[in-house]
């Protein structure tokens, strides 16, 4: 060691050179700018120093791993965990074997850096998260257990997957099938034990909802977009004036006519889930927004694809399926991730509506006498909570962007 | 096109499996509902459907929260269950028969007129203009707390009662009848105080924290469950002094007597267990009770809950369920609990208070 820092090496040498040239070529290059540096800085330090003083000393965290339970699946009644496991399991295998075949079609690296990281922090917070029930240590294993199955699944199909097997549309068939059965496994029925969706709650409610809705806006998106592209002057009307309609309503009106005004219309005696209800509200809701979205992307159509189109002799449907909506689609992508995040943020709302989504659910926790006053604490989880999952979609919608630019 | 035709499968089958019938009782129900209780009444929809769904607010220590098992906890949530163990005749496992709805304050009486919910026990305040049928149409059930405006200060600060806040700063919840309460009886008490204002109470509350105010205002209970988030819960003290009347009990919709007069008589039956000193734990030694009074109460002999529409022992099934009224309140707000309110007024009549039944006969 002694010899090390008398005598340093050539190469940390180097390094360190490096960076004060990037210090002073980006931090430093002008007067005002160093005067900048160092007044962010010191400010960043300062609050930075003011955060850990009061995450260590004043901050009672308590409130979250004895919690833990709520804010990932709500009121689950804890003798069904078993079927999200479940769940977990074959969501993972999916994900591994998806992830394997993409990156082998992409030739790309499985474990690159990124990932490496990623998976070394998920293991290090299952390692050390102070896990508060009756067995923390096979919760422990469980979580391992889903990251080894996540990595060994997407190795094996890295190494198995022929090129010439179709692939893509069996990855298609294979999400559709885990969601049915997610779906199953979560509602109950069929053998199983219902679970009222009332009981459901936290991360599990809220992607639950961001995802069931996003899925049921999409052919709802298009069709709308084409139908206010379309020569028919009635559809092109009804489309418009639903747009606009919609756009024109704030989120929280079309939750509380879903809550307050659709018992109305049903017949008595028949009662709406009300999780149904919000999910069905929050698709009308981001279908009118996806519709534009959408239509940016058709607009962006060179008019030369549809006269080719024409001039190969397609009709409209064949014209739009082939030519058009792939291309549009693809532009969109970025638009429609947006929307999807914002999409899952705005669930949120529905905890106003009575469900226990993640904020809902936190709402209640802080209301327990024991943990009053802990807003701060669990305010800050639950939103690194929100951040990873729309982190996480961020980066698959990039991943999917650079799958379609590498095959058109 | 085969995804949309998946997808609409999909779309099918959810909303299959969303919508659920809940046939009239009559229909498929085995037993015949009990004598007196119209087929109109919710109490029959509740005793085919076998689910009492119950309104509460969701968010208010003491009344109504989930605690980390993921059960409701709470002095609102008690007067549910008590409801739904008399109804449903049994004591055990009674959250399996009831659903909680979270409700806002927007929201509640619309869920509950269009039928969303079954009853509200969710601290709602009892004004005319809620009960008459020209107002909200509503009808409320007892007082099960009696609630006031109050006002929280530090003790090193020497307030000790209302006209001592005289050009003090008060921290208070802005667009609210607690803010219009402060400042009429800052009138008549002829003092000016510095009203200083916030959006919600969690803000006041944190401004009252940090000093930024020497008070703090808001509903006592509220006060009481504030307090216990300070640094140091025992320097702060709330006067006694209350600015408002706030009676808050369960909530059942007009016009439906058979519903309301069973969370009316179930309520009043926790006052009078109390005053008859039945509690949970003796409630079975109670049945051999000697006293006509208490056999009538407990349904060993008479009819009462017969006349209800209920079974003759409701009350056995209420009581091993939450206890009596002063058992609900000391393990969810009393001074045993972490809010350590006071009984003050929501004492039994016969210490002073105002908690009180009529005779069970």
């Amino acid at each position: 060691m002694v010899h090390h820092h008398s005598n340093p090496s050539p190469l940390t040498d180097m390094s360190q050179l490096f960076f004060l040239v990037w210090l002073r070529k980006n931090l430093f290059n002008s007067w005002i700018n160093t005067i900048l540096t160092i007044l962010l800085g010191t400010l960043l330090f300062n609050s930075l120093l003011k955060f850990g003083h009061w995450a260590g000393n004043f901050a009672k965290w308590e409130v979250i791993p004895q919690n833990l339970p709520l804010y990932f699946v709500g009121r689950f009644p804890p003798g069904e965990y078993w079927r999200l496991w479940l769940f977990l399991s074959l969501l993972m295998l999916m994900t591994g074997l998806t992830w394997g075949v993409l990156t082998r079609l992409s030739k790309g690296y499985l474990f690159n850096p990124t990932v490496l990281c990623g998976l070394a922090l998920a293991v290090l917070t299952i390692s050390i998260w102070p896990f508060i029930g009756d067995q923390p240590l096979l919760i422990r294993l469980q979580l391992s257990g889903l990251i080894v199955l996540l990595s060994v699944t997407a190795q094996i199909s890295y190494w198995c997957g022929h090129p010439s097997f179709p692939w893509g549309q069996r990855l298609t068939l294979g999400w559709v099938v885990i969601f049915l059965i997610g779906l199953w496994l979560i509602m109950g029925g069929l053998g199983l034990p219902a679970i009222s969706s009332i009981a459901w709650g936290g991360v599990l409610l809220t992607a639950l909802m961001s995802l069931v809705s996003s899925i049921l806006s999409f052919p709802f998106g298009i069709l709308l977009a084409l139908g206010r592209q379309s020569s028919l002057p009635v559809i092109r009307g009804l489309s418009t004036l639903y747009i606009e309609l919609v756009r024109g309503m704030p989120l929280i009106t079309i939750l509380f006519v879903g809550l307050i005004m659709v018992p109305l219309f049903l017949p008595s005696g028949w009662r709406l889930d009300v999780v149904f209800r919000a999910i069905l509200g929050l698709t009308l809701f981001v279908s009118a927004y996806l519709a534009e979205t959408i239509r940016g992307g058709l607009q962006a159509i060179p008019k030369g694809q549809f006269e080719a189109a024409n001039s190969l002799g397609l009709n409209t449907p064949l014209t739009l399926g082939l030519i058009i909506l792939p291309q549009a689609l693809k532009i969109s992508i970025p638009a429609i991730v947006g929307l999807f995040i914002s999409l899952l943020q705005d669930t949120t709302l529905v905890s106003i509506v009575g469900l226990f989504d993640l904020l809902g659910i936190s709402r209640s926790i802080l209301a327990n006498p024991i943990f009053i006053g802990r807003h701060a604490e669990v305010y800050l989880f639950i939103g690194v909570l929100y951040w990873l999952l729309c982190y996480l979609m961020s980066q698959g919608s990039r991943y999917l962007e650079k799958q379609l630019r590498s095959h058109p | 096109m085969r995804k949309v035709g998946l997808i609409a499968a999909l779309l099918s089958l959810s909303i299959a499996a969303c919508v659920t019938n809940n046939p009239t009782p009559t229909s498929t129900s085995g037993e015949s509902p009990a004598a007196g209780i119209p087929d109109s009444s919710r109490l029959a929809a509740i005793k085919g459907r076998g689910k009492l769904i119950c309104g509460v607010e969701g968010t208010i220590p003491g009344f109504s929260f989930v605690d980390p098992s993921g059960k409701y906890s709470g002095l609102d949530v008690d007067v549910c269950r008590a409801v739904a163990a008399a109804i449903f005749n049994t004591a055990t496992d009674i959250d399996s028969k009831i659903e909680y709805r979270n409700l806002d304050s927007t929201a509640r009486f619309p869920a509950l007129q269009n039928g969303e919910v079954d009853m509200l026990s969710r601290n709602t305040t009892w004004t005319l203009s809620r009960d008459s049928s020209g107002g909200n149409g509503l009808e409320f059930g007892p007082t099960t707390f009696f609630d006031g405006q109050g006002v929280l200060v530090s003790k090193a600060s020497g307030i000790k009662d209302f006209a001592g806040l005289n050009g003090k700063s008060i921290c208070v919840e802005t667009g609210t009848t607690t803010e219009l309460n402060l400042a009429s009886r800052a009138k008549q008490n002829n003092i000016t105080v510095n009203e200083v204002k916030f959006q919600d109470s969690n803000a006041a509350a944190a401004a009252y924290a940090e000093g930024r105010c020497e008070a703090f205002t808001s509903d006592r209970s509220q006060l009481a469950a504030k307090r216990t988030g300070l640094a140091k819960p025992d320097d702060h003290i709330l006067l006694d002094d209350v600015l408002s009347k706030e009676p808050l009990g369960p909530v059942t919709i007009n016009n439906d007597s058979a519903l309301f007069d069973v969370v009316r008589w179930v309520t009043y039956g926790l006052f009078q267990a109390e005053e008859f000193g039945i509690t949970q734990a003796n409630v079975s030694t109670k049945l051999k009770d000697a006293n006509p009074d208490v056999q009538n109460f407990l349904g060993t002999q008479g009819d009462l809950g017969k006349q209800l529409g209920l079974s003759n022992d409701f009350l056995v099934q209420s009581i091993q369920a939450v206890g009596n009224y002063g058992e609900i309140f000391e393990r969810n707000v009393g001074t045993n609990s972490k809010l350590k309110i006071d009984r003050g007024l929501n004492k039994l009549w016969t210490n002073g208070g105002l908690i009180y039944s009529p005779p069970f006969r």
